[in-house]
């Protein structure tokens, strides 16, 4: 996309945007979380349009793909994608309880 | 004329009609459960009498977790749709406008843009429908893609009910005029706040011999509608640039004038104006008539509530006063006599498979269902 629309995309319309929980940041955080939940639909589109290529190719037919049970090395290698994948996404709490333990070391004199 | 769509647009606007299908079907209707099964009787208790207004209603249900959520959920996908839209579009923006010029260029005639045409204060002041930059924005010379966001998009907030072409009002009131009178043939149309004339295309279809005359104050709906309407073959409309409450015409030069979801957009004094221009308009024995969504009397409280979310949340502001408004009784004060004026009901006409407008998928002021109200030139009851 031609960077000059990128802006004008995601612009807001003009007018306050009513906040209906207590605290306003959960209004925010729904609006990130509920466009996740919409991008993961399209992604999953994505790859329903993908098996269904495939299997009316015979390439690889859907049952194939149920049935499929990875190799120890395939399953290891997903294993430490999953683990990376977590630690990214819940990187702020490992985060808040290194600082956390940075300082009960300070404070034990350590 | 349409935006060219990926796989994943198109994705992007099936989860978001699937997701207004399960607000309207499982979500909103919780609403319900909750004012009366929590809200109603807490705000008993502590007053000894129900909540007297609408507005009673709403500051009852505020502090409801299921109606903050589903209030919170509702303007994510109002947000999201226009984000969507704005997606697919804007990155096109230059084609679009070029596609629309080359359509537009073999019927020249039939697209006027007028640019003194300002837009009025009541219009600018709050971009309608949470649409940024609203109708009127142009980013470009020749700027068309408002109109290719609003017509990308609606097609998911209506989830089908307004017809592949979301022309479904439109054919409903040429299908109403055709059973009111099967003979009359209207020589001169005349649709008010036309948009992308969607509702357009179906009387200039339903009625080949007459000129349609469109209007509407946004360059860039005009644009696409008249290139719109050209790429679908039709050559009877003319796209107009003009503010509906002073209109460039001769008093009485069309025999039938009609508005659909277009009056709730206009202020106060506005809609008297609009009104007061179709009744100077109208040829004698023409007919006008204009679609809403139903107006709250009659309606209980909480439903008057549920159907005013639009107003507070959704940047609708004349929302309220317009469906409290007594609309036949405006007419009258247009000299209209009691008995040349009627109210009836529009049904959207759809293609076969698309769904139908029923209990189960009526959301609040999203149905393909109208309220119509209008009025018969009939010179001797005027």
């Amino acid at each position: 996309m031609n960077p000059q629309w990128l802006e004008l995309v995601n612009a807001a319309a003009s007018g306050k945007r009513p906040h209906f929980f207590g605290d306003a940041d959960v209004d925010r955080l729904l609006a990130i979380v509920w466009a996740m939940a919409g991008e993961l639909a399209v992604t999953r589109e994505r790859l329903d349009t993908l098996e269904r290529l495939l299997a009316e190719r015979a390439v690889v037919q859907r049952t194939d793909l149920d049935a499929y049970r990875p190799d120890a090395e395939a399953a290891r290698e997903r294993g430490e994608w999953q683990m990376e994948y977590i630690a990214r996404l819940l990187r702020v709490l490992q985060q808040e309880l290194d600082a956390l333990r940075a300082t009960g070391a300070k404070a034990s004199g350590d | 004329m349409s935006a060219a769509v990926t796989h994943d647009d198109i994705a992007r606007f099936n989860f978001l009609a699937n997701f207004n299908k399960y607000m309207a079907t499982v979500v909103a209707p919780g609403n319900a459960v909750a004012f009366r099964e929590r809200v109603e009787p807490v705000w008993v208790r502590e007053r000894g009498e129900p909540p007297q207004t609408r507005g009673e209603v709403r500051r009852a249900m505020a502090s409801d977790p299921h109606y903050r959520f589903w209030s919170a959920l509702r303007r994510c996908g109002m947000e999201m749709r226009q984000q969507a839209g704005r997606s697919l579009v804007l990155r096109q923006a230059e084609s679009l406008r070029d596609r629309a010029r080359e359509l537009g260029s073999s019927h020249a005639a039939g697209l006027q843009l007028d640019p003194a045409v300002t837009v009025p204060r009541y219009q600018s002041e709050l971009d309608n429908h949470c649409m940024p930059g609203s109708y009127y924005a142009e980013y470009l010379d020749d700027d068309v893609s408002a109109a290719a966001n609003y017509d990308a998009g609606m097609f998911a907030t209506t989830t089908g009910l307004f017809g592949r072409f979301l022309d479904g009002a439109g054919r409903g009131t040429a299908d109403w005029l055709q059973q009111t009178r099967p003979a009359w043939r209207p020589r001169r149309i005349l649709d008010l706040g036309c948009g992308v004339g969607h509702n357009t295309v179906p009387l200039a279809r339903a009625f080949p011999d007459a000129q349609v005359v469109a209007v509407d104050l946004a360059a860039p709906m005009l644009r696409y509608g008249h290139a719109r309407a050209v790429g679908m073959g039709i050559d009877n409309i003319q796209f107009q640039q003009a503010n509906a409450e002073g209109l460039p015409f001769e008093a009485q030069s069309f025999d039938f004038i009609y508005s659909t979801m277009f009056l709730h957009e206009t202020s106060h004094a506005a809609l008297r104006n609009i009104l007061g221009e179709a009744s100077r308009l109208l040829a004698e024995g023409g007919i006008q008539i204009h679609l809403e969504q139903p107006p709250y009397r009659g309606m209980t409280l909480f439903e008057q509530f549920m159907r005013d979310w639009d107003c507070h949340y959704n940047n609708e502001p004349f929302w309220s006063a317009l469906h409290e408004t007594h609309l036949p009784s405006l007419l009258r004060e247009r000299g209209f006599a009691a008995e040349s004026i009627f109210e009836t009901e529009i049904h959207a006409l759809v293609e076969e498979e698309m769904p139908k407008v029923g209990i189960e998928t009526e959301d609040f002021g999203r149905g393909g269902l109208w309220y119509a109200f209008g009025a018969i030139a009939d010179g001797a009851a005027k």
